[in-house]
């Protein structure tokens, strides 16, 4: 039955409904796959017994006919999202062994849905990096390798960051689909650097109660999946309106999976021309021309246009998103949970539990974030940081009341790195991994990254569609396009195993 | 804008992390290099744009001034390393 971890969401849910096999059947598949795939280290926590426990209720649901939207269906959980009575550890070592006694809204939709949690996924210590080589709990591997002269190397490459146990657990098929969290590209880079399919949706869609905090006007959760149709059932019912996070919208959740078969005919799809950055590899510039073409083919209309504040968005991101860490993780003290480090006096606990607990990305991002927020610093870098904020939105405002349906980007600037390649560089080397996708977070809009193709070495690039504020449905109908155009991505066979 | 080694303590310290001699040096070219990136944004025309506090257009919401929660003070202090009697344990900070 090991193949059953093969099947999509979509298929594996019909397969269910028609009692072609059994949840527990297909949790077991995926418990097997897991152990097998240690050596990818997606998981920093296996939950076996509870995810059979679970497909046994599956089981008898279906059975009376019960069976509830993703019934039975066994997930990855990013180990952001606290779950009740299940150690939650934002990758870092200052939670120690942290077990909420409440679960995220995010998680608990999914439960009320039917879903099956399989365990909780790696990822960079509190969603900080591009890569996932800041987790307290090692680098995680992508299932991708190299192809070097014809010949598949063996060097270990990163899944891409902050959600690199859910992307890479999602391209090893060792779950039919995993949450995520993106606060300036979390998801997408992930997806795009694995050939999965991952959104982000509008700020507001997904409750952020429950889940650990970043940076409060960025963060939101959204799913990794292998397909259009598998992200779209996911945020489904990871989405909704919830009354414990005021910024949570009151909108009711559309038919997502039904919109990815409206197409893109009569829609106009706009090319920023700022995003053609200087640098960028041929091949992702004529991958980014393919896109268009496909769209272009199944009768979109494709416009340039312009985003010119593009630029600033990235050094932007950089003081607004370590200014709100700096006070989220202000939490983390040494007092009511996780590590603690005696001292003589409580400063000095402080300071000892928070430079023991919090890994050297973190560390660096408080001081930054510390800094822009200190007295004498506020006005030039973070209150003028928001009114670029402001300009930046604007600039989509301006496209979108211009006629454009949806915005057609590279996901990422390059593909997949080697683990440890980036190790030498400054710490502006790695943030520009995001620099096509934080954007989004800080406009507040949804943004997908679909596979489009393979690079010269064999590894996935993916094109990012930004859309306007809660029309993700524009976004599943474009990306579901791109999907079909461009093929199915094969993913890599499972040499871990 | 460029800090120097006795404003990287004084960060560090405003950030409650302790930050050993060694680590000065190390953390103020690392601080630098992010200011240095982000010093470009000086040069951007912002007179008269609002700042961004709300990302979507939201009036905040409101709920009804009621007790919805409570009487949780042992789950609320399970997680604590030291407690006595659902108090979290400090070091003395008065005499």
């Amino acid at each position: 039955m090991s193949e059953l971890n093969e099947l999509t969401l979509a298929e594996a849910r019909d397969g269910l409904r028609a009692r072609t096999f059994s949840a527990r059947e297909l949790t077991q598949a995926h418990i097997a796959a897991v152990e097998k795939a240690r050596a990818l280290n997606a998981f920093i926590l296996e939950t076996p017994e509870r995810a059979l426990a679970q497909a046994e209720v599956s089981d008898a649901k279906i059975a009376a006919g019960e069976g509830r939207p993703l019934e039975g269906l066994p997930l990855g959980i990013k180990d952001l999202f606290c779950t009740h009575g299940v150690t939650t550890t934002a990758a870092s070592k200052i939670l120690g062994g942290f077990e909420p006694h409440y679960e995220s809204a995010v998680t608990a939709n999914l439960w009320r849905d039917g879903a099956v949690m399989l365990g909780k996924l790696n990822l960079d210590e509190f969603a900080m990096g591009s890569s996932n080589e800041t987790s307290a709990f090692g680098d995680v591997v992508s299932p991708w390798r190299r192809q070097v002269d014809g010949v598949v190397s063996e060097a270990r490459i990163v899944p891409g960051g902050s959600s690199g146990g859910s992307a890479a657990a999602v391209a090893a098929r060792l779950c039919l689909g995993a949450t995520a969290t993106d606060t300036g590209g979390s998801i997408r880079q992930p997806a795009a650097f694995t050939g999965t399919v991952g959104i982000k949706p509008t700020y507001g869609r997904c409750s952020r109660w429950g889940t650990v905090a970043f940076a409060s006007s960025l963060d939101q959760a959204g799913p990794i999946a292998r397909t259009v149709r598998d992200c779209a059932i996911l945020l489904g019912s990871m989405a909704g309106p919830d009354a414990r996070d005021t910024t949570c919208a009151d909108l009711p959740v559309p038919d997502f999976e039904a919109a990815i078969s409206r197409g893109v005919k009569g829609l106009t799809i706009g090319i920023p021309k700022e995003y053609r950055v200087e640098g960028m590899p041929a091949e992702i510039q004529r991958l980014w021309d393919q896109g268009a073409d496909w769209l272009r083919a199944a009768g979109a209309t494709i416009r340039e246009i312009s985003l010119p504040n593009t630029r600033h968005a990235l050094p932007a991101y950089y003081i607004v998103a370590p200014a709100e860490a700096s006070s989220n993780l202000a939490r983390y003290d040494g007092v009511r949970y996780g590590l603690r480090v005696p001292a003589g006096d409580i400063v000095g606990l402080y300071e000892k539990t928070r430079a023991a607990g919090f890994g050297r990305e973190v560390r660096r991002r408080i001081m930054i974030g510390t800094y822009v927020l200190s007295a004498g610093y506020y006005d030039a870098y973070y209150v003028r940081a928001q009114k670029i904020r402001t300009l930046i939105k604007r600039d989509f405002e301006a496209a979108y009341a211009d006629g454009v349906d949806a915005i057609l980007t590279p996901a990422t600037p390059s593909s997949a790195f080697g683990i440890g390649e980036m190790a030498s560089a400054d710490p502006v080397e790695m943030y520009l991994n995001d620099v096509f996708t934080v954007t989004v977070n800080m406009a507040g809009l949804p943004g997908i990254a679909v596979p489009a193709g393979l690079d010269g070495q064999g590894l996935p690039l993916g094109l990012q569609l930004i859309g306007r504020p809660f029309d993700e449905e524009t976004l599943f109908a474009a990306a579901q396009t791109i999907e079909d155009a461009a093929g199915r991505m094969t993913l890599p066979k499972p040499w871990w195993a | 804008m460029s800090v120097d080694a006795q404003t990287v303590r004084r960060i560090a310290h405003l950030a409650r992390i302790a930050v050993s001699e060694e680590e000065v040096g190390p953390l103020q070219g690392e601080l630098n290099a992010i200011l240095a990136f982000v010093e470009q944004l000086g040069a951007v025309d912002v007179e008269g744009v609002e700042p961004m506090t709300s990302v979507t257009p939201m009036a905040m919401k409101k709920r009804e001034d009621a007790v919805t929660d409570g009487g949780r003070a042992r789950e609320i202090v399970a997680n604590a390393p030291e407690t006595e009697d659902h108090y979290f344990l400090v070091p003395k900070v008065i005499e």
